[in-house]
Formats: C-alpha cells, structure tokens, sequence
C-alpha cells in the first residue's frame, strides 16, 4: 500500500492535517485507533487562554508573541494569525460550524455554571463577551430527569450569583425513561440518540412548551445533535427564547459530531481513513522512515512520502509514561521530560502539572527527532508535541489545528 | 448508670472516632453507660481505614509474639461471627522462595499451633491450584484462616449500634481542652469544625483512643504517652490479582503481604518512623513505591503488569517500651493505661496499641475499666452480639418493590448487609447509577447522606465506595457532589467539596503516576479543570 502522505492519529489534528493536504490532491491515509480528545470537548476550540506565566490573555495572538521557540506556536511565529484563520475557515468548510476571533477570546459557559475563555465555538453554544456575562436574565434551566451528568443546581447557582433569576426542571418523556431502566445508558451520546428522532424530540419540546414562558433563555445539556445539527436548530425554531446548551460530562455529544464531521469532510476529499488501526513498528533508513506495520495489515507494511505523528498525549497513548521516562512508543522520538519522577507532578489537582508539558521534540519545522537527529520525512503535530502545558494555557485544538496546518503546508511545498 | 443527666452530661466520653473508638462506645452503650464519641474529622479517617484490610489469623506474630498471635485468632473467629457483612473469609498462604530458609516453615507451623492457629503445610502444587497467580517458583507453603476486613464498614457498624443504644455522636468535632477539677479531668472542650463554635462535655471518665493523635490528646491531661508513630505505605491495585492472601513465610519485613479485598487487592507495608509533624498528612514516597512492587512481585509476579490504582500510608501508634510504666503490656500489643494509677491524674485512661484485629478485645479492656471506675457491673457481650448489619439471615425483606437487580442489588447488599433494606430502591431515580466502577445507587448515596453521617464526599466514599474504583472518580465525582448539594442545598459547598475530593484522589494517585494511572489522571485533569474550568479554591 502507498500514499502520499501517512498520517497516524485520527483526532483534530491529525484530520486537520489530513484534510487540508487531501483537498491539496496530495494522496492520504490516516490510521486510527479509535476515540480522541474530542469525545471530551467542550464544544469549544482554545487557541490561548494563558501564558506559561499563569498571566490571563485577552488576545491570543498579540500574547503568542510572547512565546519562546520551544512553544509550537513559538516555531510558526508570525504565520500564526494566518493559519488561526485557516483553521476556523476548514472547520466550517468540513460542517463544524463555528464563530469567534484569533484576536479577541470570548467566554464559554462550563457544566459548573461558570466562564472560560476560549477562542472558536460551535453553533450549538453560546459564547459570551465577558467574564461576567450572563445569556439571559430570566432563565429557565431544564435538565432530562435521571441525568445526572449535567447538574442544573451547579448552573443556576452560578448564575444567580452573577443577577440572573432562574428557575429548574426535569422533563422526562417515555423514551428517556426507557434509558433509565438499564442504569448505565443515562449517558449524554444515548440520550441524543433518542433526541435524533423528531417525534421524540417534539414530545420534549411540548414538555417544555409553557415552561418557558416569561424566560428569556432556556439552558438544556449537550445531548442534541448527535450527527447533524437539525435537532439543535428545531431547539432554537421552537422555544420562543434564546436556545443556550451548555456541555455534559463526557462523552461529549457536540464533540462525537465534530469527530464525524471531520472525518466525513476527510473521507469525502478521498481520503483514506483506516479505522480501529494501530501502528505498531516502523522500517527507518537514510534518516527517514521508510515504511510503516499497523496491526490490522501485519506484515503488509504501509510506504509514504512523509509520515505525520498526530497520536495525541498520553489519553491516546501517544505518550507513554513508565515508572523512570516518557515515551513516544510508535516511532521512539526523542521526548523532552525530566528524569526524577517526583517532577512531574505538582501535589495540587488543579496547578500546572509538569507532565503535561512533555512530549516529542522537534526542530523548527516540526520533524521528529530521534536519537537526537531530526527525522527529514516524519512531522509531529498536536498534543504529542512537547514544549507547553495545553491544560493549563487553554491551547489544545489551537496547536492540534494550527501545528496540522502549517506542517500540511510545508510537506505540499515539498 | 443511665438516668436523665443534662445534655452536656455523659457517663463516659471517647475521643476517637477509629475502630478502638467506635467499638468502645458500642461496648460501653450496650453495658448501659450514657456514652458521647467525639470524633475529629470521620470515622475510620486515621490508621483504621489506611492499613491492609487483613482479618489476620494471627499466624503473621505466631514466632515473634505469641500472645498476640492467640488474640488474633481469637478475634478472627469472633469478626467471622460477629461482622459477617464486614468479612471475606478468604484463607491465607505462608509461601517460602527458593531465597527463603525453609527451615522456617517447621517453626512456624509449630508456633501457629501452640498460639491455636490451624495452619497446614501443603504442597507447593496444591498451593499454585489453589491460588494461581501465586510465584510459580515457591517451595514451601502453610495455609492459615487469614481473611479480609472492611474497616470502613466495621468501623461504621460499631458507631450505628452505639448510636442504636443511645451514645452521642459527634463527627468533624475536635477536643481542644480537657478540663480539670482539682486534678482530675471531668470533661472535655471540643469545637465544632463546620461552626467554629466551643461546648464544654463532661463525664466521670474520659477515654483516650485517639491513636497516634492520643499522643496529643495525653499531653492536654499533663500525663506523657509516648508514642512511636510509624508510618506504613501501601498500594492498591486495579483488580483482585489473588483471592487468597499471601504472605512470605519469614520473619515479618516489608511489603510481605498481598490482601484480596473488595474489588481491589492490596500490598504493604512499608515501615518507618516519621515525626508527629508528618501524621496529618501522610505521603507515599518513590522509594516506598518502588520498595513494595519490587517485593509484591515476588508473592505475585503479575502484579508487574497489573494497574496500580494509588498508593497511601498510615500510622501506627505504638507504644514506645521504655516509657511503658508497667512493663508487661508493650508485649501483647494492646496498651491500657489508668492515668489515676499511673500518673495520679483521675477520669482518665488511654487506650493504644493493638491493631484492627484486636479493636473489639481493646474496647472490652477500656471498658471494663470504665466500668470498675463507674461501679457498674455488667458484662461484655460484644463477643457474641453481632454488628448491625450482620444479623439477619434473610437479608433483603421479601415483597419490597425493588427495582434494582443484580450485580448492583449484590453490590448494595455486601456493602450495607441487612442495613441494604433501608436504601431508597423502588423508583428509577434511586436505581440510577453514581458510580459505575463500584455499583452506587443514587439511593445508597441518600441513605449515606441521611442517615450515616456523611458531611463531604470523602466520608461518602468511606460509607459506600463512591470514587474508589478504576476510574477513581472520574465520573462519579461530579455525579455524588450533585446529590451532595441538593441534600444540602449549597452548591458552593459541593463544588469546594467535589474539588478537595479531587485533589485527595490525587495524593494518592503521583506517587504511581505513570502508566494507565497517569492517563486516567490526565483525563480526569482534562474534565474537571479543562472542560469544567475548575479551580482550587482555597
């Protein structure tokens, strides 16, 4: 089997990637082994919320400039605000409708009821200009009863607490109550898979019907839109209010949909998505890696011109942390991590841990160094990468989207 | 005694909400006395709920401390009653390494059968049939009636059937003050940790079962216990790699035993002498982790490959020899001290050492003494009246409407015993899951709240597993601190809560954090502080 390109990792990046070099004519594959970040998303895509510093930005770009060499966004410097545009204009050409701007971070509303910034977000949500923003004054806040991933209390205190009168209810309809007689379906992706239905969807917006009269918002959980956004529109059709879902714990429903879209857009370029897969070795020679095995074709090894790491961080075991190292297990790229464990981590849940900022290292363009040498056709993108702390500076799909990008770029400028 | 005193007036108070504590204030409810327990933060939150979990047969002490031996196999037989719903009977194996003396063994066997210990040496192969994931490479082995204890559910259990007898009990209140008459202490000045407010409780007697904490606890009466606290670390698995215990047929050292337990199994211990800065705040170092799997693999060599959930440590209290006044107590393990006898210093005593196994013999020591001193003259009971919990055969009333089914309803049943028929079960909403790593309903998560003292979701976890699973959390947490806020209509709360659960769950998460232990954590990171923007916030 040959291709152009081999992408490995089927997440935000490596789909970014993979679409923008297919739309290019340049011929890919993209290996994945399964579910990505973004069955944990938030709806949202960071490009900067904070510098390594721990100080806020308000405009990312103009902060990223702050940045040192060993950031990704550090390596594309002054290309950054053209490919942040770029990534915004792919996502909605591959049916992830978005809004926001590179220069200004807008606020998203969290499961807890409160704000954070961010920098694109999708149709189903609202993003707020300020910290102290609320999306209504009166808000009627419905949750599905059982659900007990979405906590409308959590909300409502959050909210009252910044001047808005709110009121909560659970609806329940007869097929989510079918869902509950199995205790473990209650999970935000079953309960949109129901909503896919419009009778069913119909049954709980009559429920809500009345309820919402007097209320200039109506906040629901993310369990809408499971593969299309039709069912977030008849939300907003059919309340006579301002429509404002707020994410669930995961799985994440909005961001199974932006998965799909993605690969779909990938797939409609032409582009082969091998699913299920796993890169388990690699033939280097003359400093470059010549062919790849996945585990489903065995022997049957896989040849491209360049190769993208796109596997993500330890979640999807694109980093892989023992008792004494980190490493990156499908080509053993050099990883920047320290040697004493106890560095790692911080003994606090929410400070910055250390671990999150290792990953591969690279050289300005992004190839892979091994053994201390860059690899001159094996390019790393996204959370694999090392150099930042994507938690804690609020920058994950912005370097999954952007390092995709400027690294497709640079392989179709040979 | 009994009789209506005044509200602040008790027979006896027990500061110390540990087993020792809980199972003194039951003995001492049951034999008539107007009982208060006070307890710092939960129950069980010290060196109760952070040692192995090993119902031992005693065999471990039979060379080196024969007395100790018999008691233990003596309470082991007593729990087995007594506690049912608390007790995995699981059997133990002695097993000897080719680096191991064999000679041992001969010893052993006979210590263990002088101390009333039924241990039998069985064939090497019979011991791999019987407990495969053993070190294929053993050439000795002794089976013993080791067991397994929930010390959260006993614990738990002692304080409901003194409750049922009418103690006080005062959980998240701390003794700040003793107070003395004349010399003698007449009670105790405690503060409510939720109010910040003072009240002053007086007895005739005041017990000291605080453990390592009662070290302090003496100091307040003037009189010195001296205590040696050593620090023991251990750690959790993901599964039960073995379903019988495991210990190496030596002298007792580290990490020399691998407990089956619940869902999980567990190996420890380590031991050092830490400082009495350290004992509220217990950290596992590498050194210990890397000490305890390099041994652990040695009983179970699949434990290399097995998921580490987290690692935790607790505090021995044991006595220091030389400043033990009588001399003949340090020996057995149990410590007893009548501060009038011993230091002059009247409606007082301590009562220390020991271990989990001999919590039930130390509270019918204490409390004896409570009642020579109170001139009351009953007998102990607690060796034959079983806990609440472990008393009926049948355990789940016939006729209930009761939705929830197996494997859950089972999970409900070994957690609460005959205690499972009070939890809300008949609507879907009480059936709905919380934690799907350990079974919790939203209804055993109601019952916990309402009626077992839970103030905060670490306590939750203590009384009905929430949290401690694979996911150590993930979901779960947010789910529990949504019951929590509605049960106590403060949102803020279960949010500051929901945050320290969090970061308590990661204490003892870094010190394995590699491995599926770090992509848990990374996610759980990712949820909470990413897509939840969760901050601390204190």
């Amino acid at each position: 089997m040959k291709f152009d390109v081999v992408i490995i990792g089927g997440g935000l990046a490596g789909l970014t990637c993979g679409i923008r070099l297919q739309g290019m004519g340049v011929k890919c594959a993209v290996v994945s082994a399964g579910q990505s970040a973004l069955h944990f998303s938030s709806g949202s895509f960071d490009l900067l919320n904070k510098l390594p510093d721990g100080s806020d930005v308000v405009n990312p770009l103009k902060s990223a400039e702050k940045l040192d060499a060993v950031h990704p966004y550090g390596k594309i410097g002054g290309s950054l605000e053209f490919y942040a545009a770029e990534a915004k204009k792919q996502l909605i050409e591959s049916g992830v409708v978005v809004s926001g701007d590179a220069s200004a971070n807008t606020y998203r509303i969290t499961p807890m009821g409160t704000l954070k910034p961010t920098w694109l977000t999708m149709e189903d949500f609202l993003s707020l200009p300020d910290r102290d923003s609320l999306p209504g004054r009166k808000i009627l806040i419905v949750n599905v009863a059982g659900f007990l991933d979405f906590n409308t209390k959590f909300i409502a205190d959050s909210f009252e607490k910044r001047g808005a009168e709110c009121r909560m209810i659970a609806v329940s309809i007869p097929e989510t109550e079918r869902l509950r007689v199995n205790p473990t379906e209650m999970r935000a992706p079953n309960i949109a898979r129901t909503f896919e239905n419009k009778d069913t969807l119909n049954a709980l917006l009559s429920k809500i019907g009345t309820e919402s009269d007097g209320f200039d918002c109506v906040v629901l959980p993310a369990v809408f839109g499971l593969s299309d956004s039709v069912s977030v529109k008849m939300l907003s059709d059919r309340l006579d209010c301002k429509v404002c879902l707020v994410p669930t714990m995961p799985p994440s429903v909005p961001g199974i949909r932006s998965q799909m879209s993605l690969r779909r857009a990938f797939e409609r370029l032409g582009g082969v998505f091998m699913l299920g897969d796993t890169v388990v070795k690699a033939d280097f020679g003359d400093n470059k890696v010549v062919r790849i095995y996945t585990e489903n074709h065995g022997d049957y090894g896989i040849e491209a011109g360049s190769y993208v790491l796109a596997t993500g961080s330890y979640f999807s075991k694109g980093l892989v942390a023992r008792p004494d190292s980190v490493a990156e297990p499908v080509f053993g790229c050099d990883v920047d991590c320290s040697a004493n464990r106890a560095d790692w981590y911080d003994v606090s849940f929410f400070k910055p841990q250390d671990y999150m900022r290792f990953g591969v290292v690279t050289d300005g363009g992004f190839h892979a160094v091994k053994d201390g040498k860059a690899v001159c056709n094996l390019y790393t993108i996204g959370s694999v990468l090392g150099g930042f702390n994507a938690l804690q500076q609020g920058c994950g799909a912005g370097v999954s989207m952007i390092t995709a990008l400027y690294v497709a770029d640079n392989i179709i400028k040979g | 005694m009994g009789g209506n005193g005044k509200s602040n007036e008790f027979d006896v108070i027990i500061v110390g909400g540990g087993a020792t504590g809980a199972g003194t204030a039951r003995d001492c409810s049951l034999r008539g006395l107007r009982v208060l327990l006070v307890e710092r933060f939960d129950f069980a939150a010290g060196a109760t709920g952070r040692n192995h979990g090993l119902l031992h047969s005693g065999a471990r002490y039979a060379v080196t401390d024969r007395e100790s031996a018999s008691e233990c196999i003596k309470e082991n037989m007593i729990l087995r009653k007594i506690a049912r719903h608390c007790v995995e009977e699981n059997d133990g194996l002695f097993i000897t390494l080719p680096e191991d003396d064999l000679g041992y063994q001969a010893t052993f066997v006979e210590s263990c059968q002088a101390a009333g210990i039924d241990a039998r040496i069985i064939d090497p192969e019979e011991a791999k049939r019987m407990e495969p994931s053993v070190n294929p490479s053993i050439i000795g082995a002794v089976k013993v009636p080791d067991g397994s204890v929930d010390p959260f559910r006993l614990t738990l259990a002692n304080v409901l059937d003194a409750k049922a007898h009418g103690a006080k009990v005062l959980v998240y209140h701390e003794v700040t003050a003793l107070i003395k008459e004349g010399g003698k202490v007449v009670g105790v000045t405690v503060v409510d940790h939720k109010t910040k407010a003072a009240h002053n409780y007086y007895a005739p007697l005041t017990i000291n079962a605080g453990g390592i904490w009662g070290h302090g606890i003496a100091a307040m009466a003037g009189v010195r216990v001296d205590m040696y606290p050593a620090k023991g670390s251990l750690l959790i698995f993901g599964h039960r790699v073995n379903n019988i215990v495991l210990n190496r047929c030596r002298k007792p050292a580290n990490a020399d035993i691998l407990v089956p337990g619940d869902t999980i199994c567990l190996i420890g211990t380590t031991s050092s002498h830490v400082g009495f800065d350290e004992v509220d705040d217990m950290r596992v170092t590498p050194d210990e982790v890397d000490l305890l799997l390099s041994e652990g693999e040695k009983l179970a060599p699949s434990l290399a490959t097995t998921r580490i959930l987290r690692a935790y440590a607790g505090v021995r209290p044991l006595v220091a020899s030389d400043d033990d006044p009588t001399g003949r107590n340090i020996s057995r393990g149990i410590v007893l001290l009548d501060h009038e006898k011993r230091d002059g210093v009247p409606g007082f005593a301590t009562i220390t050492g020991g271990k989990l196994m001999t919590y039930r013999l130390m509270a019918e020591w204490a409390t004896d003494l409570a009642c020579s001193k109170l001139g009351v003259d009953r007998p102990c009971t607690t060796m034959t009246d079983p806990l609440p919990g472990s008393r009926d055969e049948d355990e789940m009333p016939k006729g209930k409407s009761f939705i929830v089914k197996n494997p859950i309803r089972k999970s409900l049943e070994g957690r609460h015993g005959d205690f499972s028929s009070k939890i809300p079960s008949d609507n879907e909403y009480d059936a709905s899951l919380v934690c799907e790593c350990e079974d919790v309903t939203v209804g055993e998560v109601k019952y916990a709240l309402n009626e077992l003292d839970v103030n905060n979701m670490v306590d939750l976890r203590r009384r009905t597993r929430v949290g401690m699973g694979t996911c150590q959390g993930e979901l779960c947490a947010c789910r529990a601190a949504g019951l929590l806020g509605e049960a106590h209509n403060c949102s803020e709360k279960a949010k500051s809560d929901l945050a320290k659960f969090l970061n308590e769950r990661w204490k003892g998460v870094y010190p394995v954090a590699w491995g599926d232990a770090l992509r848990e954590n990374e996610y759980a990171q990712w949820v909470y502080a990413g897509v939840c923007g969760m901050e601390q916030n204190d």
